[in-house]
C-alpha cells in the first residue's frame, strides 16, 4: 500500500493538498514575521486567526458574499491586533501574556456568537466557498500545473507575499526602518522618527494576514465554522517564523515542510495504511518541536524581540 | 569663522529642568558661536547629560529658551533638534550590529519608497573624506573596532546635516591613540564652521577646547576661556574645593596577617587565570595588583570571593580556610567585595537605593523584624549612606538605575565597607568616575585601611595604584611576576612587568 504513494497521480494530489494546506499557514506567518521584525511577539496569532475564520463565515453568510467575507475577517483580524498592539506598545503590558489573554477571547467569543447566531450549534449551515481559479497556460504545465497553478485566489495571494515582504524588508526605506526598530528602536528614536507607529503598523498587518488566514479555512476550503477549527494553525505559524529565520523564503519553506507532512498524513490515512492516525497527526508538530531545538540559538531574531521600547 | 560670528551658533538663556525634587538644571545660561570647541565640564549627577538631552529634544525644559543661530527653537522632539542642525553623539553606542555602516547612517533619513543607495554612499564617502573619517560604508557594524563605531556615529550626525555637534564622553571607549584622531577630526568640524559641544571630565581633553563651562549640582559655575585658566581652576570649579591630591596616611601597620593565597592556580576555558599565586595580606594593608586588564586580577579577587573555586592550591582568611565556604559564608566573615562591573554585579537597576543597600544581608537583624523586611530601619540606614556618602539622589526610593556611573559606585561602596570587617576586595573602584568621587573613594580607601581593614586593590589606573598601595604586586598572565614596596616601586620597573618582561628582556 505504501507504494501507492508513489503514483504520479497520488505525489500531484499530495502536493497540491501541501500548496493549499500551507496558504493559510504562510500568511499568517509573513504577517508574524513583519510583526516580530518590530519586535513585537505576537502570540496571538491562533486566537486572532480563529476569529479571522469565524468572521469571514458569518460575514459570507449573512451577505452572502465571499469577498465581504474575506474583508471582515481582515477588519477584525486588524481590530485584535490593535487591541494587542496598544496593550503591548502603549501600555507595555507582557507581550506574551497579552498574547495569551487574546487566544482566550478568539476561542471563546468565535463559540459564543457561534451559539448565539445559530440555535443549533451542531448543524450550522454551510456557506458557498471560493473555487479553484486556474491560471491560463499556467495550469497547462505537465506535473508542476496542477500543483501550484490551478488553486485558489487567496493561495496565489500568499505566496506573492512572499517575494512582496522579501522587497519591502529588503529594498525599502520603510523596510530597513522596520528591520531597525526590532533591532535597536533607539537608532531609530533619535533620528526624530516614532518607533511606537511602525511597530503599531507592523503588528496590525500581521493581524490582517491572521484574519486573512483564517478565512481561509472557512470560505476558502472548509464552508462552515467549527469551535477551535484554527487547531494549532496560528502557533504553527510562529514556529515557523523562528525555523524560517525572520525571512520570507525560508519562512515560505519551513512552511511547505509541515503542510507537505500534514497533507502526506492526510493521503495515507485515505489509503488506509495501518499506522495509528493520531501518530501521523502529530507529525507537523513533532517536527516543529525538532526544528525549535535543532535551531536552539536564536541567530536571526531581532535583537529587542518582546522587550518594550522606553526612552530614557 | 565668517559673517556669522557675530550670531552665535547656540544661545541657551535660563535653562531649567527638574526630576520631581531634583533640579538637574538651574538656571544655565550659554552661547556658543560657529566654529568654536566648548567644553561642557562638571561631575557625575552634575547636570550635564541633562543639558545635552535638552538641546536634543530627548528631554523638555521646565524654563528658558534656546536659539540657534539667532532663531528661537522648539526642540520638543529629537526631528525638531535635527532640524535645526543639532546633531549628538550619545555617550553608547546607538548603532544595529547586525546592519552595515551604511544602513546605519541611512536608516531613518532620505523620502519615498525605494532606498538610493547609491547617493547615500556617495554623500557618505565625501563626509569622511572631508572630515578625515575613515569608514568603510559595507562593513558590518558588529566587525567594527570601537573606534571605528565612534566614527560612524559622527558620521550619522553630519549625515543628518548637524552644524552643532553634540559629543557625549566620546573618549570614555577609545584607546589614547584613537582620541587622538578624534581631536584631529573635532579640528577639521571645526575648520569648517561646526561648533561642537564635547562633554567630557578628562582634564587632558578639557584643555584642548576653546572655552568651558562648568557645571555644578545643576548650576552653571561659569563659562571660561580654555587658555586663561590652569587644570586646577577647573576642578577647583567643578568640585567646588580644592582637592587634595596626596593623602596623609600612617606606617603600614604590622597587623597580622589577614589573608593568604598558598600556590593558587586556576584554568577554565583552555586559558590559565592563575599560576602559583602565593601572596600574604597583612590587616591594614593595602596591596595594589598592577595589570593590563584580562590578567588574572578579576579571578584573583572572584576566588577569594568565593565566586570561581581554585583547581589547586589554598586560600586562607585570618587562619581558617575558606576553599570549601560558599560565597554568602565568607561573606559573612567579614568581607567586602566591590566588582569591576557595577551594573552587572554590583547593582540591581531595578532596585531602589535603599533595597540595594541591604543586598546579600538583608537576613541580618538589623533590617529584619521577625520574617518580614524592616522597611524603617532599612530607609534609615539607606538615608544615613545616602548622605555619609553625599550619594547624589532624589532618596533612597530612587532606582539604581537611573544612577549615574560615579553615583552607583558609591551605593556599592557604602554596602560593601559596612561588610567588610577584615578584608576588602575592591576591583576598578575609580573606572568612569569623576575627580571628586576619585579624591572621595582614595579617602574611603585609606579611612578603611587605618581601622585595620585589609585591602586587595585592583586597577588599571596607575594613579590609584600608586596613591594608595604599602606594596604593589604586577600581574601578567595569572601570574604575580613582581612584588614591592611602594617606595621602591616605580613606572620603570612596574611597566616592562605589566607587559610580560619579567627581567627587562621580551619574555
Amino acid at each position: 500500500m505504501i507504494a501507492d504513494l508513489l503514483e504520479t497521480s497520488i505525489i500531484i494530489s499530495v502536493l497540491a493538498a501541501t500548496v493549499r494546506i500551507a496558504t493559510p499557514i504562510l500568511l499568517a506567518a509573513l504577517g508574524e514575521m513583519i510583526a516580530e521584525r518590530s519586535g513585537v511577539y505576537n502570540m496571538g496569532l491562533e486566537g486572532t486567526m480563529l476569529m479571522g475564520a469565524f468572521t469571514a463565515y458569518i460575514g459570507a453568510y449573512y451577505t452572502g458574499s465571499l469577498w465581504l467575507g474575506v474583508v471582515i475577517a481582515m477588519i477584525t483580524g486588524g481590530l485584535m491586533s490593535l487591541i494587542f498592539a496598544f496593550m503591548v506598545i502603549t501600555l507595555k503590558v507582557e507581550q506574551i501574556v497579552t498574547g495569551l489573554a487574546l487566544n482566550l477571547l478568539g476561542s471563546g467569543l468565535s463559540i459564543f456568537w457561534l451559539r448565539a447566531a445559530f440555535a443549533n450549534a451542531g448543524q450550522t449551515p454551510t456557506t458557498p466557498f471560493f473555487d479553484t481559479v486556474p491560471l491560463p497556460l499556467l495550469s497547462d504545465i505537465p506535473f508542476l500545473g496542477p500543483i501550484l497553478f490551478d488553486q485558489k485566489i487567496l493561495t496565489y495571494v500568499a505566496f506573492l507575499l512572499v517575494p512582496a515582504t522579501w522587497y519591502f524588508l529588503f529594498r525599502t526605506r520603510y523596510g530597513l526602518e522596520l528591520r531597525c526598530v526590532g533591532e535597536n528602536p533607539k537608532a531609530l528614536d533619535i533620528k526624530g522618527l516614532n518607533v511606537a507607529a511602525r511597530q503599531y503598523a507592523a503588528v496590525v498587518f500581521g493581524g490582517l494576514m491572521a484574519g486573512l488566514g483564517g478565512a481561509f479555512l472557512t470560505v476558502g476550503s472548509a464552508a462552515r465554522f467549527v469551535p477551535e477549527m484554527t487547531n494549532g494553525r496560528g502557533w504553527l505559524a510562529i514556529v515557523i517564523v523562528i525555523a524560517g529565520l525572520w525571512r520570507p523564503v525560508p519562512v515560505l519553506l519551513a512552511t511547505l515542510v509541515f503542510s507537505f507532512l500534514d497533507a502526506l498524513q492526510l493521503q495515507i490515512q485515505g489509503i488506509g495504511v495501518a499506522i495509528p492516525y493520531q501518530l501521523l497527526l502529530a507529525m507537523p508538530y513533532v517536527c516543529a518541536i525538532l526544528a525549535l531545538a535543532i535551531r536552539r540559538s536564536h541567530s536571526g531574531a531581532p535583537a529587542m524581540l518582546g522587550i518594550p521600547y522606553w526612552r530614557r | 569663522m565668517t559673517t556669522t560670528s557675530a550670531t552665535p551658533r547656540l544661545a541657551v538663556r535660563h535653562l531649567t529642568k527638574r526630576f520631581g525634587a531634583l533640579i538637574a538644571n538651574d538656571d544655565v545660561s550659554l552661547t556658543i558661536a560657529p566654529g568654536e570647541l566648548h567644553c561642557l565640564l562638571g561631575e557625575n549627577g552634575a547636570g550635564k547629560s541633562t543639558f545635552s538631552a535638552c538641546l536634543y529634544g530627548l528631554l523638555q525644559p521646565e524654563a528658558g529658551e534656546i536659539e540657534i543661530d539667532g532663531v528661537t527653537a522648539e526642540l520638543t522632539s529629537p526631528a525638531k533638534a535635527i532640524a535645526s542642525g543639532i546633531g549628538m553623539v550619545h555617550q553608547h553606542f546607538v548603532l544595529v550590529p547586525s546592519f552595515t555602516v551604511l544602513e546605519n547612517i541611512v536608516v531613518g533619513t532620505g523620502s519615498g519608497l525605494r532606498l538610493d543607495m547609491t547617493a547615500a554612499r556617495g554623500r557618505i564617502l565625501d563626509l569622511s573624506r572631508q572630515f578625515g573619517l575613515e569608514i568603510a560604508p559595507d562593513r558590518l557594524v558588529a566587525d567594527l573596532s570601537v573606534g571605528e563605531k565612534q566614527w560612524v556615529e559622527i558620521v550619522k550626525a553630519l549625515y543628518l546635516g548637524a552644524r552643532l555637534l553634540i559629543l557625549d564622553e566620546p573618549t570614555a571607549v577609545l584607546t589614547p591613540q584613537e582620541s587622538e584622531r578624534l581631536f584631529a577630526i573635532i579640528q577639521q568640524l571645526k575648520a569648517s564652521g561646526i561648533a561642537v559641544i564635547l562633554i567630557s571630565h578628562k582634564m587632558n581633553e578639557v584643555m584642548r577646547s576653546d572655552r568651558v563651562s562648568v557645571l555644578r549640582k545643576g548650576r552653571l559655575v561659569g563659562t571660561v576661556t580654555t587658555k586663561d585658566v590652569t587644570r586646577d581652576d577647573l576642578t577647583m570649579m567643578m568640585v567646588g574645593r580644592p582637592v587634595a591630591q596626596v593623602h596623609a596616611r600612617s606606617k603600614p601597620g604590622a597587623g597580622e596577617t589577614a589573608l593568604s593565597f598558598t600556590g593558587v592556580s586556576l584554568a577554565k576555558g583552555g586559558r590559565t587565570h592563575l599560576k602559583n599565586v602565593t601572596l600574604d595580606l597583612a590587616a591594614g594593608e593595602i596591596i595594589g595588583i598592577a595589570g593590563v586588564a584580562g590578567n588574572g586580577q578579576d579571578e584573583l579577587l572572584e576566588a577569594v570571593a568565593g565566586l570561581v573555586r581554585p583547581d589547586s592550591g589554598s586560600i586562607h582568611l585570618r587562619g581558617e580556610d575558606i576553599g570549601a565556604l560558599s560565597v554568602h559564608d565568607i561573606a559573612r566573615r567579614g568581607v567586602g567585595y566591590v566588582p569591576s562591573d557595577r551594573f552587572r554585579d554590583g547593582l540591581v537597576s531595578d532596585f531602589s537605593i535603599a533595597e540595594n543597600l541591604i543586598l546579600g544581608q538583608h537576613w541580618d537583624e538589623r533590617w529584619r523584624s521577625g520574617p518580614f523586611l524592616d522597611e524603617t530601619a532599612t530607609r534609615r540606614s539607606a538615608e544615613q549612606a545616602i548622605a555619609s556618602y553625599s550619594v547624589m539622589a532624589s532618596g533612597p526610593d530612587m532606582l539604581c538605575g537611573r544612577l549615574s556611573g560615579g553615583n552607583a559606585q558609591k551605593v556599592i561602596l557604602a554596602r560593601e565597607f559596612a561588610k567588610a570587617r577584615h578584608l576588602l576586595l575592591c576591583n576598578q573602584p575609580t573606572r568612569g568616575v569623576d575627580i571628586g568621587v576619585i579624591e572621595f573613594v582614595h579617602g574611603e580607601l585609606l579611612r578603611k585601611r587605618e581601622e585595620g581593614c585589609a585591602i586587595l586593590l585592583v586597577s588599571e589606573e596607575l594613579e590609584d595604584i600608586f596613591a594608595l598601595s604599602d606594596r604593589i604586586a604586577v600581574m601578567f598572565r595569572g601570574e604575580i611576576l613582581g612584588i614591592f614596596p611602594r617606595h621602591e616601586a616605580d613606572i620603570a620597573r612596574i611597566g616592562p612587568l605589566m607587559a610580560g618582561h619579567a627581567h627587562g628582556a621580551a619574555a
